[in-house]
């Protein structure tokens, strides 16, 4: 066999087995309810550095405006919820009933012909997947056709990343402005705020990211992943090869935004509300960030990373709420400077090679066969 | 000598070509002809324009002037790099160009001619014919027991041969081989020339190099460009008792 044909090497099934037990039994088990809501909140944000690892990490194409993507998402999410919570009954002190009440604030008499559709839930969960497709889709054909790549492409999608909160905020009446789309409610009149709506959709959350995680897996392991990662070294030769490279690197860039838009879409789910504070540049490079920490190789990396920089982030932002955003800044550049592949790197470099060698004394001793990754009795 | 033929009996006719940058005509008024199933070399001092006409052949440089005529009815110089390299034009560059972090085996198969889709290579899965493919490139190479080995961990020598094989997974009319044996030794050298011969044998073949042993060991006709243009043009005796050629290039 020429391709390796195994979904999962023997690190990424030490990776896939732990996140499992971590994210389905242990965090549960050990966290009350607001902070598990906490990890809900920090795995919205893996799904967009899973979709990092395969545009940035394998197709080395930085995007520096993931957050537009995760923003399209919640917001596509938040606009039916907001439809949900607008009913005649719920406003009928405003002077327009039934529109939401931003809307009603900003004298609109009319729900806007664009947020019609979203009455419908699948219609919603549909633009979840294809609003941010096509709009990378736009972006992607209208830069990588031109070869526009590298630095250039990342300022290009942080400007798109700008643009997007300046609308969002510009345009109150249509979008909620800077205080975003708030005061969700109900899903189906299924109430999303109870303690109870947050457990399931915990679990909800854990099974797409899984789901995610398969689906990542599975595009690093055919042939195109291969092409993602030949072109991100010599790019010239898969171009003289006869492949496109510009429609591969569009795929990519789709294929994260995605990625992101459903992480979005779930956040709105699980924080009940989105704002342009999530679709702006300092968003956007976080997730970078996330994905750096974590290794930006490593889809399993990716989501340990999300996990742990918000861990730290939430902490350290309530004792040192001045210099977090420094600490942050500083991480990046110790990661990128020592550890180029992150947390999965030194897995990789450091603990793994001291584990083989472990097991492999022990089985020596004893003279048997371990079976892969299970430890030696 | 080329007159009198028909165009229609080349597989390369490339015609009047000029391109300049900032002025400065990097390729001047070029025209030459290459038939199917030679080896041609193109020789020549620095600047005289060698790797620009390849940059045009194989669409990466847009010309300012002129036609580059492939079998006959296709003009290149219309298309970008991929259309040319389904149409059957491989390219080595200069420096070998690998998948360094990929094997051996795996650069081969992703510079098969087989769909080069997202579609189809979302959901490709191999097949016999292509095994095989692989394999008969890996013993043209000689690189058969290093298949398993990352591209990246070769010799200087055997990546030149790994991206010579790539081209030839890519099964193309004409191979466009750039300085193949640069830094290698004269043994590797030697065993280049003789891949090279042995590709000729179903493939169209087009060196640019600078090794006059390597030049001579082919034995096959030469092309010496200077400033763009066509200086000289035979068998390596030829050429190279040409007087021009000896004062601008090979010296006295």
């Amino acid at each position: 066999m020429i391709i390796n044909t195994r979904f999962f090497n023997r690190s990424e099934l030490i990776g896939f087995v732990s996140l499992l037990l971590l994210l389905v039994i242990i965090l549960p088990l050990a966290l009350d309810i607001f902070r598990l809501n906490l990890v809900a909140k920090y795995l919205t944000y893996s799904f967009v550095a899973i979709g990092l690892v395969l545009c940035w990490g394998y197709g080395g194409i930085l995007s520096l405006g993931q957050g537009v993507f995760f923003g399209l998402g919640g917001y596509c999410m938040a606009m039916f919820l907001k439809l949900e919570a607008s009913s005649v009954a719920n406003t009928k002190i405003q002077s327009t009933p039934g529109i939401p009440d931003f809307m009603d604030w900003n004298q609109l008499t009319e729900l806007p012909f664009f947020w019609k559709p979203f009455q419908s839930f699948p219609f919603a969960l549909a633009a979840i997947i294809l609003v941010p497709a096509i709009f990378a889709f736009i972006i992607g054909a209208a830069m990588f056709k031109r070869r526009v790549g590298g630095v250039y492409f990342a300022i290009i999608t942080q400007a798109v990343a700008a643009i997007m909160t300046i609308l969002i905020v510009g345009q109150q009446g249509y979008t909620g402005g800077i205080n975003g789309i708030t005061d969700l409610r109900t899903l189906h009149g299924w109430d999303i705020r109870t303690d109870h709506a947050k457990y399931i959709l915990y679990f909800v959350e854990v099974f797409l990211l899984f789901a995610a995680i398969l689906v990542a897996q599975f595009i690093r392991l055919t042939k195109l992943g291969r092409i993602l990662v030949a072109m991100r070294e010599q790019e010239d030769r898969v171009r003289f090869s006869g492949y496109s490279v510009a429609n591969f690197k569009i795929f990519a860039f789709c294929a994260a935004a995605v990625f992101a838009s459903v992480g979005g879409a779930l956040f709105t789910l699980e924080v009940g509300f989105m704002s342009p504070s999530f679709v702006g540049i300092v968003p956007s490079i976080e997730m970078v960030i996330y994905t750096a920490v974590g290794g930006r190789l490593s889809i399993f990396g990716a989501v340990y990373g999300t996990i742990l920089v918000n861990f730290a982030k939430t902490s350290l932002s309530e004792t040192f709420p001045q210099l977090w955003l420094f600490g942050l800044g500083a991480l990046f550049i110790a990661v990128v400077l020592a550890f180029p592949n992150g947390l999965a790197g030194i897995w990789g470099d450091y603990v793994q090679p001291r584990i083989d060698r472990l097991l492999a004394s022990r089985t020596k001793k004893s003279g048997g066969l371990v079976a892969n990754g299970a430890p030696a009795e | 000598m080329l007159i009198g033929h028909q165009p229609k009996e080349f597989l390369l006719a490339v015609e009047a070509l000029t391109v300049s940058f900032d002025g400065f005509k990097a390729v001047n008024d070029l025209s030459f002809y290459v038939e199917e199933n030679e080896i041609r070399v193109i020789i020549g001092p620095n600047g005289a324009g060698k790797t620009t006409m390849m940059d045009i052949i194989t669409g990466k440089t847009k010309p300012d002037e002129g036609t580059v005529l492939f079998d006959g009815k296709t003009d290149l110089t219309r298309l970008d790099e991929t259309r040319i390299a389904e149409l059957g034009i491989g390219r080595k560059f200069q420096k070998p160009t690998v998948f360094e972090s990929q094997s051996v085996e795996d650069n081969l198969l992703l510079a098969l001619n087989v769909d080069h889709s997202v579609k189809g290579t979302l959901f490709w899965r191999g097949s016999r014919n292509e095994a095989e493919q692989i394999e008969k490139v890996l013993e043209t190479v000689r690189l058969k027991d290093l298949r398993r080995k990352l591209a990246g961990s070769l010799s200087h020598g055997q990546k030149q041969w790994l991206e010579i094989g790539m081209l030839l997974a890519q099964d193309p009319k004409l191979l466009l081989v750039d300085e193949p044996v640069a830094g290698m030794t004269d043994v590797e050298t030697h065993q280049t020339a003789e891949l090279l011969k042995e590709i000729n044998r179903d493939h169209t073949v087009m060196v640019v190099e600078h090794d006059m042993t390597f030049v001579r060991e082919l034995g096959v006709k030469v092309t010496c460009l200077h400033e763009g243009t066509v200086l000289a043009e035979g068998t390596i005796d030829q050429v190279s008792s040409n007087d021009r050629v000896i004062e601008v290039y090979l010296g006295r």
